[in-house]
């Protein structure tokens, strides 16, 4: 084998603490190696140039650059590699960036250390082999978990670009927390009358196929290829039938149903329509609140359904799709707010949620639009909203901000001086954190125009003043007093987390998420939307926080990225994957069972039992090689003997 | 008395002083204030614990080593249990309160005065006696009638008995050599007992 070694300085980079010089002669002297240079920046064209005109001048037949951490670079070399005619496998990488020159400062010992990470390089080149990707067919679908408008938007968008979507919704209806709100910031439009049309789309797309009130069960496959177990949870009612006239709901009983939909602000009746423009305007019925279903007496909106839709006996009902990627847009729910006991949180019934309030505002809430104290239905006058209540506080494990709640504050505090022109709001903030367009001057208007007033501080806690107010023990840290105020309703901003039951469906994605239940993105700053797993992608809020406009924004790249994975009728493997040596395979199965893609099958050959890779669905994780007894199964371009070989360089005594 | 802090000479020792010596980190701090928002012995302080917070983080040493605040602090810790980054204030608190008294910056020497005369009963009696208190704290501050008017309402309610309560079987005694030993071992280390 002829090698060619290429030690970068990456300006001074690795130059600075590493003498290249130095590495590129010691690399000469190692086996097999024919030529060593040391260019200034090898990843720039003159850099790329020289790699090519050694291999074509030098016959050589395999490369090793060292430099930075391939996950930067790799990609770039391998297609080096290839226009210079060699497989692109022929490549090894060395990393003295990341893992020499940035973590020490000794130039001695650095050059040392380069020299021996390029001499393990050298020693793996030497047993790699060209390798050869396989094509598969990709399946054209797509799976949008999540109905919210990040969900919305990726699935109107994959649907606009002829892809065929499944979106599948856990509520009765889709349109997600965009659709409780009342007005957004920073224009105060409707929210409903802006997402209602996008949902009513959704409703009428030829190739968008609607699933609400279902779940994601169970998720296999691969990229391009993965089979989804939907369960369509039972809504006592055939869909099929159902008008949404509402019949039903006016005529049922069961009048003290808690109301989820109004975040526990009102009560409604069991069997519903979940609002006015629901998306699909259909009615479900909530078993534990219903008395034919709970008492078995009653049967009240099966009597009145003018198409006979009722059926109490309904069951859950499993679907199988078949999908090509997915879009997770499974958004956010609000952390338990009732360890806020120093405000009374859950306690008091005029400590409410911000979510809460955006129902009270609402026109189509528990109240109609007015604003009314849930304790005694009177129209508060003074409002206190705190802010950063369940983020920013390292406490309770939360130290992250939530992004948006600065802004719906002040738009909070704006509805209700509209709503009520005598009442006068309180906002206490640590900082007020505005950086969209408009933002900062939307707050601005709140204090300067509305005459909301703005705080300085946090809450230490609220009591019931024991005359139907509470009082609020704050301070304002400009002026370095404590504050009190006597206010009738108390709105907390509260901080949000990972919708319900994300991590278990992180799990089914084969996906990381963090403490607080967000999926984790494949590259911070340049992988935005993809995750870890090829093919899953993630839209809105379920991966951070952000704010309408940036979840609609990430629907729509998310439909980008789909859309250009579909581009292609075939995707190409990863060859880097495990294979069988049939000779040696016992069948002892254990491959099979510790395979976490289940890309491992039995197969007969010749009457025998053998182990095999099925090599579109491996993922190259290496378990299988380092669980087989025999050592019949290897991966290729990282095989026993190429370890060892990288092994027995460093150790040579 | 408002001219311009010069932060570039500021102490720079100081806040790992009291870093090392509280074991908390005070730079955690972001001045959301809601340690002052809950104190209740804010109104008698000249500085507010959040302020205290910030001048420890500035190197304020002479500012925050001479304020009131330190000694009209009731260690009663809602700023520990408030603080959303887990910092103990009130541990800072005494951090202080301990700095300025080794330097012997006393500056509300009653309030010292109340504790020797708290200390002297609980040396003798095993736990405290509260009209020798009294008595010790009228003696050495000479405020004399200093809250007498609740002394009638309490003697009514049989919570200020004329005996002491002296814990028994020698308890008293042992408490008395634990007080006997630090204050041996104070002169030993030459602070103020």
């Amino acid at each position: 084998m002829r090698i060619g070694v290429f030690i970068c300085h990456c300006g001074s980079n690795i130059g600075g603490t590493v003498d290249c010089a130095k590495v590129a002669e010691k690399a000469a002297l190692f086996p097999d190696v024919v030529y060593a240079t040391d260019p200034m920046y090898t990843c720039a064209e003159p850099g790329q140039a020289t790699i090519e005109s050694a291999i074509a001048e030098y016959r050589l037949d395999g490369i090793v650059v060292a430099s930075c951490s391939p996950r930067m670079h790799e990609p770039t070399f391998r297609r080096t590699v290839e226009r210079a005619g060699l497989n692109r496998y022929m490549l090894e990488m060395a990393n003295i960036r990341e893992h020499v020159s940035w973590i020490g400062k000794d130039v001695e010992s650095n050059t040392n250390k380069a020299a021996e990470l390029v001499a393990i390089a050298v020693a793996k080149l030497r047993g790699n082999t060209p390798l050869h990707s396989k094509s598969f067919e990709v399946n054209k679908r797509v799976l949008v978990i999540g109905g919210g408008v990040a969900g919305i938007q990726a699935a109107l968008d994959c649907a606009d670009g002829d892809i065929p979507v499944v979106l599948v919704e856990r509520e009765a209806t889709i349109g997600g927390k965009m659709a409780k709100l009342d007005k957004t910031f920073p224009t105060v439009d409707c929210s409903a009358c802006i997402v209602g049309p996008k949902m009513v789309d959704v409703a009428q797309h030829p190739l968008i196929a609607l699933y609400a009130l279902s779940e994601v069960e169970e998720i296999s496959g691969y990229v391009g290829n993965f089979t989804v177990k939907i369960r369509k949870r039972a809504p006592y009612v055939d869909w099929d039938k159902c008008t949404g006239c509402g019949a039903c709901s006016v005529k049922c009983p069961s009048k003290k149903t808690p109301d989820a939909f109004n975040e526990f602000t009102g009560v409604t009746t069991a069997i519903k329509v979940a609002f006015p423009q629901a998306i699909p305007k259909k009615a479900v019925i909530t078993a534990a609140h219903c008395r034919q279903m709970s008492r078995g007496k009653c049967g009240v909106c099966a009597k009145v359904c003018p198409t006979g839709a009722v059926n109490y006996d309904m069951e859950d009902v499993i679907v199988t799709e078949e999908v090509g990627s997915i879009v997770a847009a499974t958004g956010y729910d609000l952390m338990d707010w009732t360890v806020y006991k120093e405000y009374g949180a859950g306690r008091y019934p005029d400590v409410i949620t911000s979510l809460q309030y955006e129902r009270l505002l609402s026109g189509s809430g528990p109240t109609c639009g007015h604003i009314r104290r849930p304790s005694d239905g009177r129209e508060p006058r003074i409002i206190v909203f705190i802010q950063c209540v369940g983020s920013r506080d390292r406490s309770i494990g939360r130290p992250q901000c939530s992004g948006f709640c600065c802004m719906y504050t002040a738009k909070q505090a704006v509805l209700t001086k509209d709503h009520l022109p005598e009442s006068q709001s309180y906002v206490f903030y640590m900082d007020i954190r505005a950086p969209g367009k408009m933002y900062d001057e939307f707050t601005r208007r709140a204090v300067e125009e509305y005459g909301v007033e703005y705080v300085r501080g946090r809450v230490s806690c609220v009591y019931p003043d024991g005359k139907g107010a509470y009082s609020v023990m704050g301070v304002d840290t400009l002026l370095g007093r404590p504050v009190e105020i006597t206010a009738d309703l108390i709105v907390l901003a509260v901080g949000i987390e990972g919708s319900r039951g994300a991590g278990e469906l992180a799990e089914k994605l084969r996906i990381s998420y963090d403490n607080c239940g967000f999926f984790m993105e494949s590259h911070v700053k340049l992988k935005p939307v993809e995750t870890n797993t090829i093919g899953v992608f993630l839209a809105g809020v379920c991966q951070g926080a952000r704010d309408i406009p940036a979840s609609v924004a990430q629907g729509s790249a998310t439909a980008a990225k789909v859309l250009g994975l579909f581009a292609r009728d075939r995707l190409e493997n990863d060859p880097q994957i495990a294979c069988v040596d049939m000779r040696r395979c016992v069948a002892c199965g254990k491959c099979v069972r510790c395979c976490p893609f289940g890309a491992i099958e039995e197969v007969s050959v010749r009457d025998e039992q053998k182990a095999h890779v099925i090599e579109t669905v491996c993922q190259g994780c290496g378990l299988c090689a380092a669980t087989c007894p025999q050592g019949a199964v290897q991966l290729a371009h990282s095989t026993d003997n190429q370890i060892l070989a990288e092994v027995n360089t460093l150790c040579r005594y | 008395m408002n001219d311009a802090i010069v932060i570039t000479q500021r102490d720079t020792v100081f806040m790992k002083d009291v870093d090392a010596q509280s074991s908390q980190k005070v730079s955690a701090c972001y001045q959301c204030g809601n340690c002052t928002a809950g104190c209740p012995a804010s109104f008698v302080y000249d500085m507010q614990a959040n302020q205290i917070m910030r001048g420890v983080q500035l190197g304020l040493k002479e500012a925050v080593l001479n304020c009131r605040s330190l000694w009209m602090c009731l260690s009663c810790s809602t700023c520990s249990l408030r603080c959303p980054n887990s910092i103990d204030v009130a541990a800072v608190m005494e951090t202080l309160r301990h700095m300025a008294r080794r330097q012997n910056r006393i500056t509300v020497p009653n309030v010292e005065k109340f504790w020797h005369s708290f200390l002297d009963t609980v040396r003798v009696c095993g736990r405290t006696y509260e009209i020798g208190v009294m008595a010790l704290y009228i003696l050495r501050s000479l405020r004399v009638f200093t809250d007498l008017d609740l002394a009638p309402e309490v003697l009514k309610k049989n919570k200020l008995p004329f005996m002491p309560h002296v814990v028994q079987n020698g308890g008293a005694a042992a408490i008395g050599r634990i007080m006997r030993r630090y204050k041996e071992r104070a002169e030993r280390e030459g602070v103020r007992p």
